[in-house]
Parts: structure tokens; C-alpha cells; sequence
């Protein structure tokens, strides 16, 4: 769905005059919203542009998928992009075979921990709910 | 063995079909996309950042996950240390680990330092992607986006879903 609606907000920018390129790792979701351009890297989901702690890697990948600005000529093309997850294609098979793996949808701030929620509060009271009962 | 990409609308479909949910419609665009043509080089052009891993620094206040459809602004001198996730559709482990395999920001710098690209914008904007009613993506988060975009008189934006 992130590709989905990267997909629609590059559509609104190109249409204003902003060249764009949307990254992404979903195929047929990128294929299904037409973006612009786009540049395809064939990996696990939550690695659109690299793994981790591999800085070279991550550098190689964006070069690549940079020159799509002038390698791509004609709306709606993507270029497919050289890197490969794993020596094979195994992981493939277990993708979205395993149930609903998301999260429960909470429409409460998600603090990927609790600092950061003391920190965001102190900065913006008016996000704070407790904070607003009280005041 | 070299398989073909996976198929996601398909096996999502079919996955949550099981489970007994409703089947998302997903966007199926027909009409040939935009188009704005690239006036001079990469090495010449001021390069805009959008990221949708629901990315927000420390001190912001975090995504939530029901259609949050706000974003936020990262300044380009960002410690990348401060990035944090928030996000319930995509396995954040390795994100939280190293944000650059879903926010560039390190490999951004790196190019800009090398010249690649002409220049970083002053800020790049994240949002949590997970927004199933594309009307707000529609019409409120790609409007606010674009503008942020023409702000900071960027040249060419790159955007990187999960």
C-alpha cells in the first residue's frame, strides 16, 4: 500500500512540474499505479533502498537507480535494478503465506519507544491526550 | 533458482479472502502517467527526499496507523541516529537497525558529498504509506507534499515506499 500511495503522490508532483522517480520493491503494485518512472529492486519488503549496515551496497543501489532519471524516456517505464537478495529466490515462496503479519491498527501515536514519546510531548503538549484532559 | 518478482495484490487478495476480509480495490491507473522532463543534469539538480516507512525523529510526534495521513519534515543534517519507525504493515526491524534501507539519508549525503547529485533539499518528508483511503493520499497528503516539494525549489524528488 506504501507503494500504492507513493505511486499517486509522484503522479501529483510530475503533473506540477517536479520530475520524479519512485524506488520500490513491490512489482505489480508499482505496475498497477503507473507512476512516472520507477526503479524496481527485487528485495525482501522493508529494504527499498539497501540492508543494513552495508553503506556500499545502499550507495551501489541508489546510483543505480538515479540514472532511471536519464535512462528512462517515455511515461510509465521502470527499470529493473541489478542486485539480487539472496544467491536464491527461495524467500519468495514464504512471502504473505503466513496470515495477516501486520500490526493492529491504532489511531494513537506508535512511539517506537516510550523516551520518545515523554520527548514528543514535552515538545508539542497539544499532541499529549492525558496532557489536554488535565490542563 | 531465479523466480519472478512476487505477485502482492495477488497473494494479499488471496490471504486476506481466507481471513474472511473485505477485498481492497486497489488503484489500477490506465492513463499514461505525467510527465515533466529533466531540464539538466543530476549533478546540476536540487534532489527532494519522500519516504512513506513512517519515518519521525526524535522529539516529533510518531505516526499513528489508522490512515494517518500527516507528515513530517526531517531536516537534511538530520543525526541519523535519531530516526525512529512507526508503522504496522512492513517488518521494521532492520529499519530500526539502519534507516537508510528505507530513509537514504547517509547515501544522500555521501552523493551529494560526491557530487552525484547537486544538492540535498533542506528537508526531506516522511509519512506512514499504510493509508488505505486514497482519496486523502488524493486529495490532501499529495497536494501538501507537492507544495513542501516547490518549497524547497527542489529539481527532481525520489520517493521510496516500503
Amino acid at each position: 500500500m506504501c507503494h500504492q500511495s507513493v505511486g499517486l503522490i509522484a503522479r501529483h508532483a510530475e503533473a506540477a512540474g517536479i520530475p520524479t522517480l519512485c524506488m520500490g520493491s513491490a512489482l505489480d503494485i508499482l505496475q498497477a499505479v503507473y507512476p512516472p518512472r520507477a526503479a524496481f529492486l527485487d528485495y525482501l519488503l522493508g529494504h527499498t533502498t539497501g540492508k543494513p549496515f552495508e553503506p556500499e551496497l545502499q550507495r551501489a543501489i541508489l546510483l543505480e537507480a538515479l540514472e532511471a532519471f536519464s535512462a528512462l524516456t517515455q511515461p510509465g517505464q521502470i527499470k529493473r535494478l541489478p542486485f539480487r537478495w539472496a544467491e536464491d529466490d527461495d524467500w519468495k515462496d514464504g512471502v504473505m503465506n503466513d496470515g495477516d503479519t501486520r500490526t493492529p491498527r491504532q489511531d494513537t501515536p506508535q512511539y517506537q519507544t516510550e523516551a520518545d514519546r515523554v520527548l514528543a510531548e514535552q515538545n508539542n503538549p497539544e499532541a499529549c491526550e492525558v496532557c489536554a484532559v488535565s490542563a | 533458482m531465479q523466480k519472478p518478482p512476487v505477485d502482492y495484490i495477488k497473494r494479499i487478495t488471496d490471504n486476506y479472502a481466507a481471513l474472511g476480509y473485505k477485498t481492497y480495490q486497489w488503484v489500477h491507473n490506465e492513463d499514461t502517467p505525467p510527465w515533466t522532463p529533466l531540464t539538466k543534469p543530476l549533478s546540476e539538480c536540487r534532489l527532494g527526499l519522500i519516504a512513506s516507512g513512517g519515518i519521525y525523529v526524535t522529539g516529533q510526534v510518531a505516526f499513528h496507523t489508522k490512515d494517518d495521513f500527516s507528515f513530517r519534515s526531517i531536516p537534511k543534517d538530520v543525526t541519523t541516529s535519531d530516526l525512529r519507525t512507526a508503522h504496522f504493515a512492513y517488518d521494521q526491524t532492520d529499519a530500526r537497525r539502519d534507516p537508510n534501507v528505507v530513509f537514504p539519508i547517509d547515501t544522500l549525503r555521501r552523493l551529494e558529498a560526491e557530487g552525484v547529485i547537486g544538492e540535498l533539499a533542506d528537508h526531506a518528508f516522511t509519512f506512514m504509506g499504510g493509508i488505505y483511503s486514497t482519496r486523502k493520499v488524493r486529495e490532501a497528503l499529495a497536494p501538501q507534499l507537492t507544495e513542501q516539494l516547490k518549497a524547497e525549489r527542489v529539481d527532481v524528488a525520489l520517493l521510496v515506499p516500503v
